[in-house]
């Protein structure tokens, strides 16, 4: 079993919505995370953004990420310097997204973690295990997909393609209907 | 012989070149894809017109990438992204069309699977013409009865999510069926489409009938590979919604799950009344919310009644019939067609403590640019009610 990531977790409720993640409205000014880190959970709460230290972990309940597809929502949570988001479950766009930026989405029940307490993600070889280091909390999470763990690894889409030009999956020849006019 | 198939799975085993079910995740072909201002060139629809110098600047680095790589651009004014994608014949029975925007849901209503990705897969299907996807399980959702007067399709999509929860379709399709489909226009079948993203659903699918093809005789060249179910493919889930009983239904803010009937929201007071969006913005739910707004003797002085056609197309047949005419004279603002006011980065705003109430299918805190209002989701004829009354009112008392 290898440790993937060691951090403080930070606790978020359920069916936190992109627009809570990172407000729209930011997007009007900027698309870069580096800017757009100071307004994380901005809804949530204002201060929020302030306490975050490179290497927290995200920790929600049910559907995090629900909402838009925007990926600044994935973004700016790297951007803030969390490589990981632990939670019940995500809303499918934001999954994707994680996986496509190189954002470790982990699906496991969070009820157990305290807020602030150090946890750690360890890969082992049937999936993925979270534990609290000082309250002894241990889930087991879900692998993901074998079609998409290169593009994690790779450290998102694009560097994945970058590296291997294509996916590494065959599928059919494209565009089967032409884009119109 | 192969396995029994959902509408998901047949046509995601045709875009993958594979047999497959619910569960797998494969690499399959996309048949076309969509992006807009605020996830990758294509349409720009969300910043229409821009309303800040930073945005007009990315307008003019999407124009020049999509001059660049031969793009078809959408401009300022044309309309929504997935509004185009359906007017223009682009989502077809069959095909597999991926969108970076969670509402490319909405072209379900033709059986199509759309479905939204992010920019990062937008960027690969640009460079592969293809998509990493996950097959959903699907829940069967079988409509039953007629939607009585007032009532619309979006009341049904309300009761459908409040039903579901916000996450109760997650990683899953929705598959309308029953008998209540002969009697849903594509308008209507639009906004069930559209909303079935609200309950996390990847695609919300309807199969293909006599007005599916209706819809798209001079809009994209047939025959069309339309799909069905099989008849013992296996579902995850089967809901039942009886149209005829349904009563008008809100979505209190902030979620968009957190759905009542009309009545616990009767009186709400209202300052601003939003018609618009890829749910509530095309040409039908004008019509019918302008029929409401007559009855009841236009809007009260004070409300702030918007109105913003989801594209070009829609503006126009508003236009030839009276109806922009009719809602101009009434007092409402007409917007410029695209996203308007839906998320914020565009369109008119309301100040702390305002209520909105809106055609669109989010109203999470701060959607519409300020965190400080509320936004309460409604049909275009409760929306219309509401304009009338200045406070949440049901448009059965002049429709009934
Ligand atoms: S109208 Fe609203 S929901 Fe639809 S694409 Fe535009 S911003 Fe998104």
């Amino acid at each position: 079993m290898s440790v993937l990531f060691t951090g403080r977790a930070r606790r978020l409720g359920d069916d936190i919505d992109t627009d809570t993640i990172i407000q729209s409205r930011r997007k009007r000014e900027t698309l870069d995370p580096a800017e757009l880190k100071r307004y994380l959970m901005e809804a949530w709460d204002p201060a929020f953004a302030a306490t975050v230290e490179a290497g927290d972990i995200l920790v929600a309940g049910r559907n995090f990420g629900c909402g838009s597809a925007m990926e600044v929502a994935v973004t700016v949570v790297l951007g803030a310097g969390i490589r990981a988001v632990v939670a019940k479950s995500f809303a499918r766009t934001y999954f994707r997204n994680a996986i496509n930026n190189g954002l470790l989405p982990v699906i496991c029940d969070t009820a157990g973690i305290d807020d602030g307490e150090t946890i750690e993600i360890a890969a082992a070889e049937d999936g993925l295990r979270v534990r609290g280091l000082a309250s002894g909390f241990t889930a087991a999470a879900e692998p993901l997909p074998p079609a998409v763990r290169g593009i994690v690894e790779a450290g998102g889409l694009v560097a994945y393609l970058k590296r291997h030009g294509d996916f590494q999956t065959a599928a059919p020849a494209a565009n089967t209907i032409a884009d119109q006019p | 012989m192969a396995a029994a198939r959902t509408i998901a799975e047949k046509i995601l085993s045709r875009a993958a070149g594979t047999d497959a079910a619910a569960g797998e995740t494969l690499i399959c072909a996309v048949d076309a894809a969509l992006g807009t201002d605020a996830s990758g060139p294509m349409a720009i629809d969300h910043y229409a017109p821009p309303p800040t110098q930073k945005a007009a600047g990315h307008l003019a680095a999407v124009r020049a990438f999509s001059a660049e790589h031969g793009i078809h651009l959408h401009e300022i004014g044309e309309g929504i992204g997935h509004q185009l994608i359906v007017e223009t014949g682009r989502a077809r029975p069959g095909a597999l069309v991926v969108g970076a925007d969670s509402h490319a849901v909405t072209y379900g209503a033709l059986n199509c699977f759309g479905t939204g990705i992010g920019s990062s897969d937008l960027a690969a299907a640009m460079l592969t013409s293809k998509v990493w996807l996950r097959v959903p399980e699907t829940i069967r959702v079988v409509l039953d009865g007629r939607l009585g007067p007032g009532v619309a399709a979006k009341d049904a999509a309300l009761a459908l999510i409040g039903r579901l929860g916000a996450d109760g379709a997650a990683y899953k399709a929705l598959e309308f069926t029953g008998p209540a489909l002969d009697t849903l226009s594509m308008d209507a079948r639009f906004v069930l489409a559209n909303m079935s993203m609200e309950c996390g659903a990847k695609a919300g699918l309807f199969p293909a009938d006599a007005a599916t093809r209706d819809y798209l005789d001079g809009r994209a060249d047939g025959p069309f590979a339309a799909v069905e179910a099989d008849p013992d493919a296996a579902y995850a889930d089967e809901v039942g919604l009886d149209l005829q009983a349904l009563i008008p239904q809100l979505a209190k803010p902030h979620l968009v799950d957190n759905v009542v009937p009309i009545d616990a929201g009767l009186g709400q007071p209202a300052d601003m009344v939003y018609l618009g969006t890829c749910t509530g913005g095309r040409a039908q739910d004008f019509r019918d919310a302008l029929a409401v707004l007559r009855r009841a003797g236009g809007p009260k002085p004070g409300v702030r009644l918007i109105v913003t056609p989801a594209s070009k197309e829609v503006h126009l047949a508003l236009l030839a019939d009276g109806t922009l005419a009719d809602f101009a004279a009434m007092g409402a603002i007409i917007q410029t067609p695209g996203c308007g006011s839906c998320c914020g980065t565009c369109g008119s705003v309301v100040a702390d403590g305002m209520t909105v109430v809106s055609t669109a299918n989010r109203n999470f805190k701060g959607r519409m640019g300020n965190p400080n209002a509320e936004i309460w989701l409604a049909s275009p004829e409760t929306c219309a009610m509401t304009a009338a009354r200045g406070r949440i009112a049901d448009p059965r008392e002049v429709l009934a």
